[in-house]
């Protein structure tokens, strides 16, 4: 059985412009959107308090605020999460510390005094202080930035510069838009998200990398002058199927978790399923037209 | 015997293996049943999956380095007397800074030996003269602070782990983290106010005298008569005038146990001290029989009771109207020891019991899903050498399950993530092959040459790509904490694991399919 029947040569380099138009486009939509609508970070970013808290029979967003609010907690943001009939809800506070611990269980005497102690059940209390957070932060984001150096220099090693810069050009492109679903969509940014982030990165230089080792390998058993973009095309298209399979395969796992991995691991899922589906574009409409760039250039 | 089949009992004993080890996880919270030989680690599960509360403290070690100035203060005010010093004041001005006012300046001199003979780590920081008085204040040395620092962390994190083991949290994690914090993992503890208020005493135990000659509501009108102070009651918060000096301090206590009185059923702790503290309390309380004498933890007084006669025999008892598991905590804190300086909770993070439960189950829902959906596919697409790769995916789990119960490694629900993830990104590897094999077979080699060429090609592209996750997988693991770490190295595991049966299980199968099966048309 073939997903792409053998042979099959597909021009890829003829839509570069407009790969080039969309991925600028999905770019700009999304560095708007980080400086319209910023991110949503999570406590492990901001500091603060988080409860998560499951009743055992129906209650409703509204009537969670109405519990708490007579304990007067500044900037106490409510969410449903997970499936109605679950009951859960997310309820964060700014109050760190010490007084976090204290807000914590203010929140959860009152949770119980409301609702009646049996049908609360508080399932996760996450009190993180400004320090930490901080620290957090910036060690999430030097991740990101370690991991693409580290990545730089591997590909540099293993190829040339130029599949290296183009390599981590459309990785770029890959986090950018990653994280501009993030903005859109806002969903929350905690530690695992930026762990899935580091895996987009992974994931989608598997790709690029895969396409690339079939370029260079072309190259060289390339006899005599040759056309640069029609040996991209097919070498492309000699990939094609492994990377439809591949990300299919990856994407039926991420599905899978997205769907029945529950609400922790959501959107940990969801950054790795938009990672997933962008990589694989990129790796294919992105990273090896900038190859051609660079060849021109080069003239 | 030859190099191929040796290589398959190799083969063989590392899947044996790592069955073995990955056998006892699957009985999950049962026992392993008698009469198994092999291994009985299980793998450790992270607290977001099993339930706990996850704290980073942070000791405040500027609170080490004052009170060893104020120790060193109260040292110098009797070398000061002695040596007849005349001064109005000693005090630790701010945490590195002993300031002292002399009334007669004169006595400069004399205090400039005194200190440099009996504190060579205090520097003269910088003196002024104002009104006929000087204050000298007296830094101290950057090497003693860092020493006190140092110091006050290491007590303080043995006091933690006095207290945890004491507690009976089983396999706790209290481990150091940069200068002065300590993070604490303590699977199956629920109730983080009762873990935080275990931690956060500083459990310093003091015996003062009631200072009954003078009134406490002349001394709240602001009137306090010098070597006295005005305490509050722990419960009920009535102000008690208390001697600023301390009769006996808790260093000398030897045991703490609960003890229920029998007429109310109500807990207190009674307390017993060494051999020499037993003598000084004897002897404190045969000097001041009648007065009151106050007990006081961290500050607060527990009771002021009327020494009625000389105590011998080292034992007195605290009372406070507590709870069982406040009198039982209590005991625990005063056997760990005092910390050294107090502590601050950065970071708390609580998993309840069924939170945990939903996420091992629906993180294995998801894996199981996932893992079917690609083995139908891979079957589909591939036949006879997709069941192979399938066959090769259901090794790659038992190894990584294996070699997490051997590396005791913590699985946590991003770890979990970590699993599903690699077996979606598993059968890459078969694929980038068996793509390979079907270009050789296409060109029309026979399916001896296809095996060998396709994984011979494939390779650069497999060890490249997986090289590259690896080099996330690491950067990850040196940056991330706790859940995060879990899925770097549960990914990390994962990419060695697949690389191990795509590449050497698949192959050799294949091999022997094609060289001693002689097949010649390969089901692909």
């Amino acid at each position: 059985m073939d997903i792409i029947r053998p042979g099959t040569q597909i021009d890829f380099m003829k839509y570069r412009k407009a790969a080039f138009a969309l991925s600028a486009a999905l770019i700009i939509i999304s560095i708007a959107a980080l400086f319209v609508r910023g991110l949503n970070y999570g406590t492990d970013f901001t500091g603060g308090t988080e409860i998560q808290v499951a009743f055992s029979k129906t209650v409703k967003t509204d009537e969670v605020r109405s519990a708490i609010d007579p304990i007067g907690l500044a900037g106490a943001a409510i969410q449903s999460i997970g499936e109605d009939r679950d009951n859960e809800f997310l309820i964060r506070t700014p109050a760190e510390g010490d007084t976090g611990g204290e807000a914590a269980q203010q929140i959860e005497g009152a949770l119980k005094s409301t609702f009646g102690e049996e049908t609360v059940d508080i399932r996760r209390v996450d009190v993180v202080g400004a320090a930490v957070s901080q620290d957090l932060k910036q060690k999430g984001f030097l991740s990101l930035f370690y991991a693409g150096i580290g990545l730089l220099i591997y590909i540099w090693w293993r190829f040339k510069i130029s599949y290296s810069v183009a390599a981590i050009l459309a990785l770029t492109h890959d986090v950018i838009i990653t994280v501009g679903m993030f903005s859109i969509t806002g969903r929350e940014i905690s530690l695992p998200v930026i762990a899935a982030f580091l895996t987009v990165i992974g994931y989608s230089l598997n790709d690029t990398i895969i396409i690339f080792d079939r370029i260079r390998e072309n190259i060289k058993k390339a006899t005599g002058p040759f056309d640069y973009p029609s040996l991209l095309d097919s070498s492309i298209s000699q990939t094609l199927s492994r990377t439809l399979i591949t990300s299919s395969t990856t994407l039926f796992v991420v599905l899978a978790l997205f769907l029945f991995g529950g609400s922790v691991i959501n959107n940990f899922a969801f950054a790795i399923m938009v990672g997933l589906i962008v990589g694989t574009y990129s790796s294919i409409f992105i990273a090896s037209p900038i190859l051609l760039l660079f060849s021109r250039t080069k003239k | 015997m030859d190099s191929f089949k040796l290589k398959g009992l190799l083969i063989l004993a590392v899947l044996i293996v790592g069955t073995l080890f990955a056998a006892p996880s699957f009985f999950g919270s049962k026992e392993v049943p008698e009469g198994w030989i092999g291994p009985k680690e299980k793998i450790r599960l992270g607290l977001d999956l099993q339930g706990g509360i996850h704290l980073v403290l942070r000791v405040v070690t500027d609170k080490a380095v004052e009170s060893r100035l104020n120790s060193v203060a109260s040292d110098l005010k009797s070398q000061m007397i002695n040596e007849r010093i005349h001064y109005s004041s000693v005090s630790a001005e701010s945490p590195e800074i002993l300031q002292v006012v002399l009334r007669v300046p004169d006595d400069y001199a004399k205090l400039g030996k005194l200190i440099t003979d009996s504190y060579p780590y205090l520097r003269e920081a910088n003196r002024s003269t104002a009104g006929g008085t000087m204050t000298v204040n007296y830094q101290i040395s950057a090497d003693e602070a860092s020493t006190i620092r140092t110091q006050a962390v290491e007590q303080a994190l043995e006091t933690v782990r006095n207290r945890i083991d004491q507690f009976g949290v089983s396999e706790p994690s209290i481990i150091p983290q940069g200068n002065d914090r300590i993070v604490l993992q303590l699977p199956g503890v629920t109730d983080p106010e009762r873990a935080k208020a275990l931690l956060k005493n500083t459990a310093i135990l003091e015996f003062k005298l009631v200072d009954e000659e003078r009134s406490v509501q002349d001394a709240l009108r602001g009137d306090t008569p010098s070597g006295s102070y005005v305490a509050y009651m722990k419960d009920g918060n009535q102000p008690i005038l208390l001697k600023q000096r301390a009769v006996m301090t808790g260093d000398l206590l030897d045991d703490a146990r609960v003890r229920i009185q029998s007429t109310y059923n109500q807990p207190y702790v009674e307390i017993s001290f060494s051999r020499q503290g037993g003598r000084i309390f004897e002897r404190v309380t045969s000097e001041n029989v009648g007065k009151r004498l106050a007990i006081l933890l961290d500050g607060k007084v527990y009771s002021a009771p009327v020494i009625r006669e000389a105590i011998a025999g080292g034992r007195a008892i605290i009372e406070g109207n507590f709870t069982d598991e406040e009198a039982s905590d209590l005991a625990i804190i005063l056997r760990a020891g005092s910390l050294p300086a107090p502590v601050d909770i950065l970071e708390e993070r609580t998993v309840g019991p069924s939170l945990g439960q939903d996420s091992i189950y629906q993180g294995f829902l998801s894996m199981i899903i996932g893992g079917l959906v690609v083995v139908a596919f891979m079957i589909v697409y591939y036949k006879f050498s997709g069941l192979i790769a399938d066959l090769a995916l259901i090794a790659n789990i038992v190894l990584i399950l294996g070699a997490l119960a051997v590396l005791g490694a913590t699985l946590t629900l991003p770890g979990l993530g970590g699993i599903v993830l690699t077996i979606g990104m598993a059968v890459d590897a078969n694929v980038l092959v068996y793509e390979r094999i079907k270009e050789e077979l296409r060109l029309g080699r026979t399916a001896k040459m296809a095996v060998e060429a396709g994984y011979k090609n494939a390779l650069p592209a497999i060890l490249d790509a997986n090289i590259t996750t690896l080099i996330a997988a690491i950067v990850l693991f040196q940056f991330g904490t706790g859940p995060v770490q879990g899925f770097a190295v549960t990914l990390s595991i994962g990419i060695v694991a697949s690389l191990f049966t795509a590449l050497v299980l698949c192959r050799w199968i294949q091999e022997w399919l094609v060289n001693y099966q002689k097949i010649e048309r390969i089901s692909i």
